[in-house]
């Protein structure tokens, strides 16, 4: 094939598969904001966790959304099927920014949401099996694992696109940051889900003008695709084994560590490290961008060297290190021993009237100031009633804590590593998937165990691990236990059992 | 290498049923501690999600228990 062609292929496939990544990532990104417009109002926790479970319902279907459109793509072809998935994900994730809030029409809105947010996971259930399988059959032998790691960059940069999209919208809204911010919880949310539709209006131009892979319409001239690719895949012991073999093997393990390092790491640094909303977020977004180019040099070095060894030793570097680097995170950001300059702690104290009850709300800022350069921003909010002797029960006090530059950078530096172990386990990852099973049921054998290991075992991530913390509330760094253990096991299975040969031919 | 792969099967085997065990006991320990519809809906999501899995992870020991794994399929031919 010509460098231009497959350079389009990889292009059509990896804008496609960017978007659909972005779409996803928003929803969780504005989880909070998400919950206070969508989901009653009177238990924030029960609000949140309700987002966050819809979240994992985002997660959990998308094995079946493997299985709906793998058979799909197996039977009709790569190309429609992967932009039928597109245009679904772009469709739920411009409606999502058209729904009426929970005030407006009630117990409608958080359904509608659910139930768009399902056709979310649906949809990404089929898209990364198409991509990574178009363009893995118009790859040479020599360069499948370089090709598609530009597949396997998409899911970081969509990541990074959302984290992006949503910090520039949140700061353009007015001139007066904190107005700015207010709009954006307010209504300026739905700017993120409501642009989408132009980039997948794009995506859908450029994928159209492709043709279908050559070998699955080689296969299909000939009359030789599957009848049943369900039954061929799962039914079939020896096709089953390999489908098993490749989720317990492979992307179970590669699954946590990829939702370890990204998205555990940022909440980490959020709520347990409790850093200010925007530096935990850009400590990402410069993580990212330092590291992603790994996945394309993880994904090449494969060609030469083979899968296996590259993913495990990401495994094997995350499940010794994951302990040191978080504890590393909290140190950083610990200020219980951390020497206070007394005589420049702030505080300033804003009354706020609240209209028609004659009450208002008090809001006490304090900030503390550290020799290391933390500051500490703490904020209690009460309301001041009118009626003698009422007061509130429970003063909100919320905290952050600004890092300064070194201390920063060394945030974004351990991040970095952590995100350098994804690439590790996902560089290589499609070519390794695609080379397991024959072309007229590769759709579907490699989308289930893509998507159990990264969507259940991987999305769950966060949330088992913010649980844990909560059932074992004495060490703080207790969540880690669960992809630890998860990606300990992947690694003793793929140690023993997974090949390190490279299929010459996925012709078949 | 063949003969480690076959025993580590019974492992792999074992570690199904411990796994939804311990999964289930869990499970009902925090639903009992805590008996509001969120701890039901979440406990429950993980049980029917994970026990699938660990099935899955018993049917893989049997596979490497029986040799399935001795040798890899080299081309489609052998799928």
């Amino acid at each position: 094939m010509k460098p231009t062609s497959i350079r389009s292929v990889i292009l059509a496939s990896s804008v496609g598969t960017l978007i659909e990544w972005y779409d996803f990532y928003i929803f969780g990104s504005l989880a909070t904001v998400i919950a206070s417009q969508f989901f009653p109002k009177t238990n924030p926790t029960a609000a949140l966790l309700s987002t966050l479970a819809t979240f994992a319902a985002g997660f959990i279907v998308r094995p079946f959304g493997a299985l709906v459109f793998g058979r799909l793509g197996d039977l009709i072809g790569r190309k429609y099927t992967f932009l039928l998935t597109l245009i679904i994900m772009g469709g739920s994730t411009f409606a999502i920014g058209l729904i009426p809030s929970y005030d407006r029409i009630g117990v409608f809105a958080p359904i509608i949401i659910l139930l768009l947010r399902l056709l979310q996971g649906l949809a990404l259930g089929g898209e990364y099996g198409g991509a990574a399988t178009y363009v893995a059959e118009h790859s040479p032998a020599n360069r499948r694992g370089y090709f598609t790691s530009w597949i396997q960059t998409t899911a970081t940069l969509g990541l990074f696109l959302s984290l992006g999209i949503i910090l520039i919208t949140r700061h353009s809204l007015d001139s007066d940051l904190s107005k700015s911010i207010s709009k954006f919880n307010d209504w300026g949310w739905r700017i993120p889900f409501l642009v989408s539709i132009v980039l997948v209006g794009i995506s859908i131009y450029i994928r159209l003008k492709m043709k279908e892979s050559p070998l699955f319409a080689k296969l299909k001239d000939e009359g030789k695709t599957s009848v049943n690719p369900l039954k061929e895949s799962f039914a079939h012991r020896s096709n089953l084994k390999m489908v098993l073999l490749a989720l317990f093997g492979a992307t179970m393990g590669q699954g946590v560590v990829w939702y370890t390092g990204q998205f555990y790491a940022q909440s980490f640094i959020e709520n347990v490290c409790k850093i200010d909303f925007e530096q935990s977020r850009t400590i990402l977004i410069w993580a990212i961008l330092f590291a992603t180019p790994f996945f394309v040099v993880f994904g090449k070095w494969s060609d030469k060297v083979g899968r296996k060894w590259i993913m495990l030793t990401g495994m094997f570097l995350a499940i010794i290190t994951y302990r040191p680097l978080f504890d590393q995170l909290l140190s950083i950001s610990d200020t219980t021993n951390k020497k206070e300059f007394v005589t420049r702690k702030e505080i300033n104290t804003k009354i706020t009237p609240l209209e028609n009850t004659g009450n208002s709300l008090r809001t006490v800022t304090s900030i503390r100031h550290y020799k290391e350069g933390i500051k500490l921003i703490e904020v209690k909010t009460d309301t001041l009633y009118s009626q003698p002797g009422k007061a509130t029960l429970k003063t909100d006090i919320k905290t952050s804590k600004l890092l300064n530059d070194e201390n920063y950078r060394w945030m974004i530096l351990i991040v970095f590593v952590m995100i350098l172990y994804v690439t590790m386990v996902y560089g290589p990852i499609a070519a390794f998937l695609v080379e397991l099973f024959p072309t007229k049921i590769r759709y579907t054998s490699m989308s289930l165990p893509y998507h159990i290991g990264n969507g259940v075992f991987g999305g769950l991530t966060p949330f088992i691990a913010t649980l844990l913390t909560t059932i074992y509330t004495g060490d703080k760094l207790v969540g880690l236990y669960y992809p630890i253990i998860i990606a300990a096991v992947c690694l003793v299975i793929g140690v023993l059992y997974v090949s390190n040969k490279i299929d010459p031919d996925v012709n078949n | 290498m063949n003969t480690i792969k076959r025993f580590a099967g019974i492992f792999w085997i074992v570690l199904g049923p411990l796994a939804i065990f311990y999964l289930i006991k869990t499970a009902a320990e925090e639903i009992a501690k805590k008996p509001v519809i969120d701890t039901k809906i979440q406990w429950i999501v993980f049980v029917v999600i994970f026990v699938p899995i660990a099935i899955g992870l018993m049917i893989f020991g049997w596979y490497a228990f029986k040799g399935e794994y001795d040798h890899l399929p080299e081309s489609s031919k052998e799928i």
